[in-house]
């Protein structure tokens, strides 16, 4: 009845499991063990708002800001913040910190989501950030002043993002992408183009089809060296090349597939275990709208729906219950605010081989562009830039018809 | 059940309109309107909506 739940990992996912376990009828403990200091807060506005926001704001400030509202139902679930979970064994139901000591749990909710991925090169350390967490941005944020040479190393859409923002607080910005256009692996190529030749008539600037060989420098980066050959002159790089999932506490247990984040099945059951789900960034699951191929989703809006079917999942397999058989089919769905675009994404435009625009000039994104996304002629995804918001609903319904 | 939307922090993105219709819509101008004191039959897709906005705009009360 009272079966122990250990909730490994504090953001978003984290938080959405715990509170989804109670509204599926867990009644026993929740501990939710967390790396960060902070109670789960909200990412995206840390490459938005809370890096665009002038002032002198302390850690707490900026905390408080985004920090997600506690609900009344996890009122009693104990928060472990700094504590880092250093390993789990899952059949004996037994984890590590890393302050040494073992705790034990019935049931098993892996939400340790992604970090940022580290270039491999050479050069001063001082001056290269990244933008993931709180403390991240808090040291962005001590080192950026207006005037000053930013180099944006990728172009995706945190990068891209970022870029933005810095380029608006007065930085002298330069995007390096080693593949093609910003976001070309989920725009495509025109709407890629498009969207760099909009940037760059805002005044950033990009070097495309060339990556970073090495750093120059003294005690900190003044120089980014190219592979091309060139050079970049700079105040402070942030590195923006993809993430690795966190999955490092669980490879003692070889049942599981951690080849890229952690396999499970579509219920969010982690396969090679018995009691224990996947939630968030980390969750490598199929999805039948699409196909029967799993994979992660990097999105704010997945946390949430696989907390929810995760949930049910572990309550049922903790209490002997019947766990919902509909097929968990959830819309992938992400946003981007960059200088005067907004971008709304439904389905997974990235698995397109063949892409329309439907409406709009590419020459002309602030008046609104809709492109959509065709696999084997069948829809897959909707990439919306600058639309009315009230069309949202209808481009989401599209995605949801195509539940088998 | 009362609703509250800081509109400072409201961007207009709409995700509380797909998820609670009943309570939240996007006008003709793009911008949000609600309904502040929805029935409490509705709470679960309330609680959604409030979920689902990226920037966790929407307070729910008693
Ligand atoms: C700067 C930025 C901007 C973004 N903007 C957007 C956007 O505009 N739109 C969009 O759709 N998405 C955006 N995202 C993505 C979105 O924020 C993520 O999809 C979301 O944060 C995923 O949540 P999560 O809880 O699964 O993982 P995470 O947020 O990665 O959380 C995992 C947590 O687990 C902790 N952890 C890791 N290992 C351990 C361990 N061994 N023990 C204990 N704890 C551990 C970590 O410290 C972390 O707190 C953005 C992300 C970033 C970083
Ligand atoms: S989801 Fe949030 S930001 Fe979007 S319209 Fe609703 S309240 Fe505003």
């Amino acid at each position: 009845m009272s079966a122990h739940v250990a909730v490994v990992g504090g953001s978003l996912a984290g938080l959405r499991a715990a509170e989804q376990l109670r509204s599926a009828g867990h009644e026993g403990p929740i501990t939710v063990f967390s790396e960060e200091a902070h109670l789960p807060y909200n990412r995206p506005p840390l490459s938005k708002e809370l890096l665009a926001d002038e002032g002198e704001p302390t850690a707490d400030d900026l905390h408080a800001r985004v920090a997600f509202r506690r609900r009344k139902s996890t009122e009693d679930v104990d928060f472990q913040l700094g504590v880092g979970v250093e390993q789990a064994d899952l059949a004996a139901g037994t984890l590590q910190t890393y302050d040494g000591q073992t705790h034990e749990f019935d049931g098993l909710v892996v939400a340790t989501g992604l970090r940022p991925r580290r270039l491999r090169v050479t050069g001063p350390e001082e001056g290269r950030h990244v933008l993931r967490t709180l403390e991240d941005l808090i040291r962005l944020r001590g080192q950026v002043r207006p005037g000053q040479d930013v180099v944006v190393v990728g172009a995706g859409f945190i990068g891209c993002e970022t870029a933005a923002t810095l380029l608006k607080k007065g930085c002298s910005v330069t995007l390096v992408e080693p593949t093609g256009a910003p976001m070309n692996r989920v725009l495509g190529v025109e709407l890629a183009d498009a969207v760099q030749r909009h940037h760059e008539a805002a005044g950033m600037r990009f070097v495309i089809d060339d990556g970073v060989h090495g750093y120059g420098g003294g005690d900190a980066v003044a120089e980014v060296q190219l592979a091309s050959g060139g050079s970049l002159t700079v105040d402070l790089v942030i590195e923006s090349v993809g993430s690795v999932p966190n999955v490092e506490w669980l490879e003692g247990n070889t049942s599981l597939d951690l080849s890229d984040g952690v396999l499970t099945d579509n219920s969010m059951g982690v396969v090679g275990a018995d009691r224990a789900v996947a939630v968030g960034d980390i969750a490598r699951f199929p999805n039948p709208l699409f196909d029967d191929v799993p994979r992660r989703v990097e999105h704010w809006s997945i946390p949430t729906d696989t907390a929810k079917r995760a949930a049910q999942s572990l309550q049922a397999m903790l209490s002997g219950g019947q766990a919902p058989d509909a097929p968990f089919a959830p819309i992938p769905s992400f946003w981007s605010d960059q200088l005067d675009l907004r971008f709304q994404s439904f389905g997974s435009p990235s698995l397109a081989d063949e892409i329309r625009i439907d409406e709009g000039n590419l020459d002309a994104l602030t008046d609104g562009v809709l492109a959509t996304y065709l696999r084997d002629g069948r829809l897959v995804g909707s990439v919306a830039v600058n639309l009315d918001p009230a069309r949202q609903r209808r481009l989401r319904d599209d995605i949801a018809a195509l539940a088998p | 059940m009362h609703v509250t939307v800081d509109m400072n922090l409201c961007q207009d993105h709409g995700q509380c309109a797909i998820a609670s219709p009943a309570v939240f819509q996007m006008n003709d101008d793009g911008k949000l309107e609600y309904n502040g004191n929805p029935d409490d039959s509705l709470r679960d897709e309330v609680e959604e909506a409030a979920d689902v906005c990226p920037v966790q705009a929407i307070l729910v009360e008693d």
